[in-house]
């Protein structure tokens, strides 16, 4: 099976309780471009059950095509039924390339379908593009090759990688990173239904429960302004300086890690490494020292403000203005004059 | 002769860091500040073993060797003096001298539960009127049918009231030696709880004033026969023995204060900027930190040859003398110059160097004076 | 019960990165450290030990410096130590690395593998699951929670906004996450006992029913194209003014910038 017959942009459209994950548009965001340089199409893979109605969404936001997988064993994410559907899909239909969202479904699914599939997979990629890829050893320059753009050690160092002997080039891309593009009000799916059937062995875990987090609807990534607090912050009841400036500002309060493992805020306000990864238009970092993880999540924002008293902090190296001080007299004051400001106008 | 530490004594002493970091420096100023035994902390140590370091497995302990233990005690006096003190007067005054005089049922009813971290230990040798002139002894324990009758007090006892097994010294009688009527001096192990034992007051400190330092009181206090230590008369030796080990724990005491004070100087001199530059940049603060380092390091060597000495010589009384008259005074010394290069924050309680130069001064006193060391190393030369 | 943790040892980049002269990272001048993810693994490995006096082995696939973190494993309470090291197995990409240690895992008898979720130098979250496909294991990622009852192990699967609580008979392979407990300190004794026990040595040849042809750089399907130094956003302007001073300060910017 020669590398050439593989041919499409596919894209895992993660839907969870029959609503599209916004990765999903994202991707297909994304892939048109890669499609572009192809000259090929993009197709969305949906897997769920009783998901037929959410084909549509997909083509009002890019997808030529929608590969339909809608099974009872697929109603709840499950590591192994949904690897056996997508991995039947990529065997089937031979995609040239085949991106996943890097959300918790994704990152468990894509390492599992891409070793079922005998590829190779890049995590947390944050530029893809078609170009060519030189093989160091034979010197041989291949085209047309995705490149696959992501942060290594720790966000120190950036690398971009190619997988050209194997298809389908797979890349998991983090939510908050690629842009969807403007809908195509009433464009209409081109369905294809599939089913590789689905036979249950060992590996079909039993789900004994679902435990949602408690309502906690603010999305940090959908922020224009974030008002992040580190450990410096020093308490759950004094981040109410950071939602004062957060309500004047119109923004959302988001924080480090430590402030999650403090348990003064949940897991879903964490910036960083293992929490999200977020391009506001201006980022207040406020008693946050600017450990690598945590600037790995949130140094594409428009605008750095920093607050700290230790004048060493790294978070000075990536803030566009840096103010040494305390943050309980500074902050305040900050929110009062862009009180009276906001006013005045 | 090889100054590296092999990868054991690396990683033993990477535990003992990660230790203080984590859980002992966060509670330093507070201990200090409101003077609280660091319970929590001592518990943690006792789950971890470190109670009972230098302890063979057999008896409950780690079994590891004095050098071990030497960089527990080191390591968490670098975060907090009060945290080092309990771990080494626990060890070296409590356990030890049970391990090394005690009869087998002794040690499998004491040493066991010490080592592995079930009880706190102690050792009351010092009396008002008995600090340096430790024969001036007054504390008596005459024998009564099947029991020893305590009477008399302690004072300046380190783990006083906390801790549930106590060594105790004292007269057990006159003798005859070279015509001579001399007191006969025996050491005990009495237990906390015990009818006629209670504690007095509770000593207002300068420094390590987490440490809980109590007087002990005895009045008629009946202690089974069999908790005579060692051999009757020969208390005196024992506690003289056991002091050898405990100065050396002193001394790592001292040492991990001079090196948290220059550690904390170092960092604060490259940070302080006057005249448009860092302090650091000033000859006279360069000289004075390359004068505290060398002294800091002559310290370090001898308190771990010291430690290499308990582990391979039975008498190690000059070595373990010299380590703490040396570690102290170079504690002390290091931990002054410090504040002085802190400037005035360095007067400022919400900066640890004034605590360590608190902390300090008490290693030139306690479990030996300085003078005493002075006594020890100059008659050992002039034998 | 048997119990293996794949752990890893990793340049500990919290404390900060060193770079050399010529802007590159100096991994030889960092400390390493066990990787997070891992040591919330093998402790819950050793909790399970604790509880049902389970067999806890831990395996590393690395430098030959790699046997310090087998070291501070066993010195926690894991009674047997893997280091699997060959020149021929370096500079693999996730398959080559989850070919290489399924390879090793197969030598072992196991009833629950247990490995970090994602190592902090390369963060791909990868090898886990592909080792447990490589040995046709059920996997359960992102564990906050495990406990054993009878042949199965009971999972909370975090999820962004929710989680599972999975059941999977074991055999099987589980990831572990940071949160998921907080690890032990070692004891002085514990250090001693383990540096008394031998730590087994694998290399290529003890690897069974892999190919040569995805081992190491040669057997990565993933190629590095290029790799470089980050171009961090760099420092803006810094200022130590008075509270209100700073305020106003910034208040300006943001007029400049046309925030507000």
């Amino acid at each position: 099976m020669s590398l050439e017959e593989y041919k499409g942009v596919y894209v895992f459209a993660q839907q969870v309780d029959g609503e599209v994950s916004g990765i999903a548009y994202e991707l297909l965001g994304k892939a048109k471009d890669l499609a572009k340089d192809l000259d090929t199409d993009v197709t969305a893979v949906l897997l769920g059950s009783g998901v037929m109605g959410l084909a549509d969404g997909l083509a009002e936001y890019g997808a030529d095509k929608v590969i339909v997988v809608d099974d009872k064993e697929l109603e709840v994410y499950r590591t192994e039924p949904y690897a056996h559907a997508l991995s039947s899909v990529i065997n089937e239909y031979k995609p040239e390339i085949m991106l996943v969202g890097a959300t918790a479904i994704g990152r468990d699914l894509g390492p599992r379908v891409s070793a079922r599939v005998a590829t190779g997979l890049t995590a947390d990629c944050t530029v893809l593009e078609i170009g060519d890829f030189t093989d160091m050893a034979t010197k041989e320059v291949l085209p047309k090759q995705l490149l696959m753009t992501r942060p290594a050690f720790g966000g120190n160092t950036i690398a971009t990688i190619a997988c050209p002997y194997n298809r389908p080039q797979m890349a998991t891309v983090r939510p908050g990173v690629m842009q969807k593009i403007a809908p195509i009000t009433g464009a209409k799916a081109n369905v294809i239904e599939y089913n590789p059937g689905f036979t249950p062995d060992n590996k079909y875990v039993e789900i004994l429960e679902v435990v949602k987090s408690v309502a906690d609807t603010v999305d940090i990534q959908d922020a224009k302004i974030l008002v992040s607090g580190g450990r410096g912050v020093g308490s759950e009841e004094n981040f109410k300086l950071l939602q004062d400036l957060a309500d004047v500002m119109g923004g959302t309060v988001s924080c480090s890690r430590a402030v999650v493992e403090n348990g003064w805020m949940p897991q879903e306000r964490q910036v960083g490494q293992t929490g999200k990864t977020v391009r506001p238009s201006v980022y207040f970092a406020i008693g946050i020292s600017g450990a690598i993880q945590h600037v790995a999540g949130m140094e594409e924002a428009d605008i750095i403000v920093a607050i700290n008293k230790d004048e060493t902090a790294p978070i000075f190296d990536v803030a566009d203005y840096g103010l040494v001080g305390d943050l309980n007299k500074i902050v305040p004051q900050l929110t009062e004059m862009l009180k009276a400001e906001m006013a005045g106008k | 002769m090889d100054f590296k530490f092999d990868k054991q004594h690396e990683m033993a002493r990477q535990l003992f860091q990660d230790f203080a970091q984590n859980e002992v420096k966060p509670l330093a100023q507070e201990v200090d500040e409101t003077e609280s035994f660091p319970s929590e902390t001592v518990a943690k140590m006792q789950k971890l073993g470190f109670m009972g370091i230098a302890i063979p497995k057999e008896y409950g302990g780690q079994g590891c060797d004095p050098l071990t233990y030497t960089m527990c005690v080191e390591e968490l006096s670098k975060v907090c003096g009060t945290t080092g003190v309990v771990v080494s007067a626990h060890s070296s005054l409590g356990a030890d001298p049970i391990y090394m005089y005690g009869t087998e049922e002794q040690k499998q009813k004491y040493l066991v539960p010490l080592a592995n971290g079930e009880k706190l230990g102690a050792f009351g040798l010092t009396e008002p009127g008995a600090g340096t002139d430790a024969q001036g002894q007054q504390t008596k324990a005459v024998l009564d049918g099947d029991e020893w009758v305590l009477n008399g007090s302690k004072c300046f006892i380190t783990n006083g009231k906390e801790a549930d097994i106590y060594i105790i010294i004292a007269v057990t009688g006159i003798i005859e030696k070279r015509g001579r009527k001399i007191k006969e001096i025996s050491a005990f192990i009495v237990e906390k709880g015990t009818p006629g034992f209670s504690f007095g007051t509770k000593e207002k400190k300068m420094g390590i004033r987490g440490s809980a330092t109590y007087e002990l009181i005895f009045e008629d206090c009946r202690i089974p026969k069999d908790n005579l230590l060692g051999q009757q008369g020969k208390g005196f030796g024992i506690a003289m023995h056991t002091l050898d080990g405990g100065r050396i724990g002193i001394a790592a005491q001292a040492l991990g204060l001079a090196e948290g004070a220059l550690e904390a100087t170092i960092e604060y001199v490259k940070e302080r900027k006057q005249f448009g530059r860092s302090i650091a940049q000033f000859q006279n603060t360069q000289f004075q930190l390359a004068n505290m380092a060398t002294k800091v390091e002559a310290a370090k060597l001898l308190v771990y040859k010291a430690a290499k000495a308990k582990e391979t010589q039975k008498v190690y009384s000059v070595e373990a003398a010299m380590a703490k008259l040396f570690a102290a005074e170079v504690a002390m010394e290091v931990t002054t110059k410090a504040v002085q290069l802190h400037g005035g924050y360095g007067y400022i309680r919400e900066y640890d160097v004034e605590r360590m130069m608190r902390d300090a001064k008490i290693t030139e006193i306690y479990e030996g004076t300085s003078e005493v060391q002075r006594m020890v190393i100059s008659g050992s030369l002039l034998k | 019960m048997k119990i293996v943790v794949c752990i890893k040892q990793v340049p500990d980049t919290k404390g900060g990165v060193v770079f050399n002269p010529d802007g590159t990272l100096n991994r030889g001048a960092m400390l390493t450290i066990m990787n997070p993810d891992d040591k919330a693994g093998l402790e819950a490995a050793l909790r399970i030990k604790d509880e049902t006096g389970a067999e806890v082995t831990v395996l590393t696939m690395g430098l030959p410096k790699a046997e310090e973190v087998l070291r501070e494993a066993m010195a926690m309470g894991a009674d047997n130590g893997i280091l699997v090291t060959d020149r021929v197995l370096g500079g693999a990409d996730t398959w080559a690395t989850s070919t290489t240690i399924a390879g090793a895992l197969r030598n072992i008898d196991y009833d629950l593998i247990i490995t970090g979720r994602q190592a902090i130098d390369g963060d791909t979250a990868q090898v886990g699951p592909q080792i447990a496909e490589h040995l046709d294991l059920p996997v359960i990622s992102y564990a906050q929670n495990i406990k054993i009852e009878g042949n199965s192990v009971i999972v909370e699967r975090q999820y962004e906004d929710r989680y599972h609580v999975i059941k999977a008979q074991m055999p099987c392979l589980v990831t572990a996450l940071s949160e998921l407990n907080e690890p032990r300190y070692m004891t002085p004794g514990g250090i001693n006992e383990a540096f008394e026990k031998e730590v087994t040595v694998w290399g290529r040849a003890d690897l069974k029913d892999v190919d040569d042809a995805n081992l190491g750089l040669k057997g990565s399907p993933t190629k590095i194209a290029k790799a470089s130094d980050k171009v961090r956003k760099g420092a803006g302007e810094v200022v130590t003014l008075d509270p209100a001073e700073a305020a106003a300060y910034i208040v300006d910017k943001f007029k400049e910038k046309h925030v507000i």
